[in-house]
């Protein structure tokens, strides 16, 4: 849906889009009354529990129930035989994940799982299913995997996207390649090239609120389900197909979401509860543990990348070659082909070569963290391109200035970008007073630049004109960050009613179409584009309804600020009607209002960001300080600047924990060493100084009001600028995250001999 | 498992339950009594979703059992708010948009309402240290130091 003519988003006088109102569920959210995914109840509930396999790789063979169903209390025990094999190959592998079946996978992979009156039977009914392993040998490391002769996870995983086809399994579920030219031809044309190998380690998304579900399934077989998930509907067809229902006879709720980062895009306990219930015949809650989340959810990959960048010295790159290797957990699915699309995808460049690598190892299979690939692509890039900037003496903006891509460049994926706000991004970033800064003993810093695509997607929105000429918007996409204030701002722009008079729901999946999942930076876009096609389609009809009253053509009706009004002398004379008037009428002219769309969404434009950071390291003990940091970002439109504000600010938390303390650390026995927030360290609030934003608007040319997506892309430049500032900080090359304390350390005596 | 009577104070009203001995403050506020606001995040102490006041003082329900609060008196964000008027700390969460998800903000506006009540007038620093054993992972916190900033002016002025 193209950006309105004759709209420019900088210069039009919004009326409420780019306010910042109090958002519509912030009540609930200050005052206990909310209801996220554990915060359900139901008559008669079950409290479920999952045991999971305390190996890493191990082959089941035996599952014995009988102890554990006879302790007083237990309802219904489901393992493997509880789920039938799928026909559907898209879904083996979420079935598997949910239950183990011939093995198990990964150290918590779910193996058997208890329903009973009390959480503390369900404990000990657990305790009582005796499963018998046979242990097999494991691998965790991403490059050990790839290795010829390592353990073996899936006998028949043949590398998919290689001509010959591989004659031999292996752990290297596919490979992709992406780019144009030839970067041998253009790394001959380099005045300077630097090849590095980049390592990053496994973080997990850290939702403070575990996966949490309520599930009841009557004896007729129809069920509901009470979740916090992105995607309800997707929960819906998932569970539907691996329980054998009917969609239709399986209604999902979400609940509000607290937090999920791209971590709450799968099902792990949703089929687990309901399959439980149907058994019991009782409604059955399920609430993981935070040791569960960990072991058991589905944390980013680990990666390990070589990159190489040749420069001349007039600082344009004259080539780009790139392999990643990224461990996905026990499945395939990395995110490795969105990390070789994006790495390079900030740049206009004649030789680019990405080649990528989606590989399996015994850990927990990952799930989309934010920007899922690219944070850990643009560490590598853009810390060779920081070295490459100092090796020709020229600012790192500058460089990355005369290398920026635009309007009409190919990009290194393959399409030609339409309009792109890199460019406006980086003059922005050099503008700043941040940029100017001096800097303190021990500090340095760091620029780097990221870029996301953006998601569109299936979206439908319902919008209901009430008798009292307020509006109900029912949207299908979770709230997961303040998207119903926006979805608000937008209806009521379009309808020309306050904020206030608009009230947005994210409806159940039987009472709205198909919605995707809330991820991809999708739901300001997407959603914001059905409802104002929504509100539009409803004011169509708001015209219809006064034009039948004054007894004149619809199309002699237009629509301003709230009202109806014939749209010139020719029209007639009338009073106009508001839309309250026009409510209050709606019985009497045709009955009820309400406004549809339903679309598929493209033209969800890319972004782009610039982020600043000043980092202090401590030479004697390696711990690193984040001094300032400042992001600068394209948001095409901010439809609630405070909002948008804070995915720069999120994203870059994020980052900042990333790089400095969060990493999944495995033993030598292949099970997690720190699953819980104690040893997994996120940024808690005395780490971090403020975060500075400055909100870029380029208009996207896909949307009314030029909205792009912004969650994502806040989180791919912060690994680099951290790292860039860390190394000038540390005057050493820091290649592998996180760069904790010890490892810093390391790195700074081994650089002094 | 034999259960224990406790008698207790909640949000100023008087509260009386029966609990499990191995049961902890958290779970009976949210299963026992209605109570969900309090959150639990991680049940080891690490997080500060479900903070609570015990006598005064913030501590994570998760790591107190419900027998210990016999005699004591709690308060939870369902009492921070005096009926249907929200406390100056919730509207200037609201107002800064100092929370996104928001399953960590009843934790956060018990911690930080124990933190103005002992000083009315922190620096960024205390506020940032007074808060460390609350974990927010949507905001980055610059949006909550500043509304508790916000808050903070707000009550000074009285």
């Amino acid at each position: 849906m193209p950006l309105d003519a004759n709209l420019d988003p900088r210069t039009h006088q919004f009326k409420y889009v780019g306010t910042r109102p109090l958002r519509p569920d912030g009540v609930d959210k200050v005052t206990g009354r909310a209801k996220f995914g554990a915060d359900a109840t139901a008559p008669g509930m079950l409290v479920g529990k999952i045991l999971r396999s305390p190996h890493p790789h191990a082959r089941i063979r035996s599952i014995n129930t009988a102890k554990a169903a006879k302790l007083p209390g237990v309802k219904a025990i489901v393992t493997r035989d509880d789920f039938p094999e799928t026909k559907d190959p898209s879904l083996k592998d979420v079935l598997y994940n949910v239950m183990a079946r011939e093995k198990a996978l990964y150290d918590g992979h779910a193996v058997a799982a208890v329903a009973a009156t009390s959480a503390s039977i369900a404990r000990k009914a657990l305790k009582l299913i005796e499963v018998k392993y046979d242990i097999l040998p494991h691998v965790t490391d991403v490059d050990e995997a790839m290795k010829p002769g390592a353990p073996l996870l899936h006998k028949d995983m043949i590398t998919d996207g290689v001509d010959p086809a591989p004659t031999k399994a292996s752990n290297i579920a596919a490979k992709c390649e992406f780019g144009h030219g030839d970067p041998e031809e253009g790394f001959k044309r380099a005045d300077h090239v630097i090849s590095r190998v980049f390592k990053t380690e496994a973080t997990h998304q850290g939702y403070i609120e575990p996966h949490a579900c309520l599930a009841s399934v009557g004896t007729d077989g129809s069920g509901e389900l009470w979740v916090c998930t992105q995607g309800h509907f997707m929960v819906r067809d998932t569970c539907a197909a691996l329980l054998g229902m009917d969609v239709s006879r399986l209604r999902v709720t979400a609940s509000e979401i607290g937090g999920g980062f791209g971590g709450k895009t799968t099902v792990f306990i949703e089929p687990v509860a309901l399959a439980l219930s149907r058994k019991a015949g009782k409604p059955v809650k399920i609430v993981m543990s935070r040791e569960e989340v960990f072991r058991a959810s589905g944390p980013t990959s680990s990666t390990s990348m070589t990159v190489k960048i040749g420069v001349n010295n007039a600082g344009r790159i004259t080539g780009a070659f790139a392999e990643l290797r990224f461990q996905g957990g026990a499945f395939a699915g990395s995110p490795v082909v969105l990390g070789a699309m994006s790495c390079f995808a900030c740049y206009d460049l004649e030789h680019v070569k990405v080649v990528g690598y989606d590989v399996v190892t015994n850990r927990p299979k990952q799930a989309a963290y934010r920007a899922p690939g690219a944070p850990m692509a643009a560490f590598a890039v853009e810390s060779v391109l920081d070295e490459l900037a100092q090796k020709i003496g020229m600012d790192p903006i500058e460089l990355r200035l005369k290398n920026a891509a635009k309007e009409g460049t190919k990009s290194s994926y393959g399409p030609k970008y339409n309009r792109i706000g890199l460019i406006d991004c980086l003059e922005a970033a050099r503008r700043h007073p941040h940029y100017k800064a001096p800097l303190g003993a021990n500090q340095g810093r760091g620029v780097a630049a990221g870029f996301w695509f953006n998601f569109g997607g299936q979206t439908c929105v319902s919008l209901n004109v009430n008798i009292d000429g307020t509006v109900a918007l029912v949207v299908g996409t979770p709230d997961i960050g303040g998207s119903r204030a926006s979805m608000c701002l937008m209806a009521a722009e379009e309808l020309g009613i306050p904020y206030d008079k608009v009230r947005a729901i994210v409806a159940d999946t039987s009472s709205l179409g198909y919605n995707d999942i809330s991820e991809g930076s999708r739901v300001t876009f997407s959603t914001g584009l059905a409802t104002i096609s929504a509100a539009r389609d409803a004011v169509t009809k708001l015209c219809a309804r006064a034009a039948k009253i004054w007894g004149i053509p619809a199309d002699a009706v237009v629509w301003e600020n709230g009202y109806a009004k014939p749209s010139g002398p020719n029209a007639g004379n009338f009073e106009p009607l508001s839309l309250q008037d026009l409510a209050k009428k709606a019985a009497k002219t045709g009955g009820p209002i309400a406004g549809h769309y339903e679309v598929n969404a493209d033209g969800a434009g890319v972004s782009f960001a610039v982020h600043l950071c000043d980092a202090e390291v401590d030479p004697e003990t390696g711990r690193v300080q984040i001094k300032r940091y400042t992001v600068v970002q394209d948001a095409g439109k901010a439809i609630h600047p405070s909002y948008v504000e804070g995915q720069y600010q999120g994203g870059a938390a994020q980052g900042i924990g990333w790089a400095v303390n969060e990493e999944y650390i495995y033993g030598k026995d292949g099970r997690l060493q720190n699953p819980g927030f104690l040893d997994y360290r996120v940024p808690v609030c005395s780490d971090l100084p403020m975060i500075d934003t400055v909100i870029v608007e380029v208009p996207n040319p896909g949307h009314p009001y030029g909205v792009r997506g912004v969650g994502e892309t806040s989180i791919v430049p912060p690994l680099a600028a951290i790292a860039n500032a860390v190394s000038n900080a540390a005057g050493v090359r820091m290649t592998q995250l996180p760069m904790s304390p010890p490892r810093l350390l390391k790195a700074i005596f081994d650089a002094k001999g | 498992m034999a259960k224990v009577q406790v008698s207790t104070t909640i949000n100023g009203d008087a509260v009386s339950f029966l609990c499990e001995v191995d049961e902890t403050l958290l779970d009976v506020l949210r299963d026992r009594l209605g109570l969900t606001g309090s959150k639990e995040g991680c049940s080891t102490g690490d997080c500060g979703a479900c903070s609570v006041t015990l006598d005064g003082r913030v501590v994570c329900s998760c790591l107190v059992l419900g027998a210990e609060a016999e005699g004591r008196e709690i308060r939870t964000v369902e009492g921070i708010a005096d009926g249907d008027k929200l406390h100056p700390l919730q509207e200037k969460f609201l107002e800064f948009a100092a929370l996104q998800c928001g399953i960590c903000t009843p934790g956060f506006l018990v911690s930080s309402k124990a933190l103005l009540e002992r000083n009315p007038n922190p620096t960024e620093s205390e506020i940032r240290f007074a808060l460390a054993g609350n974990l927010c992972r949507c905001t980055g916190y610059d949006k909550i130091v500043r509304a508790v900033q916000a808050a903070a002016a707000e009550m000074r002025k009285g």
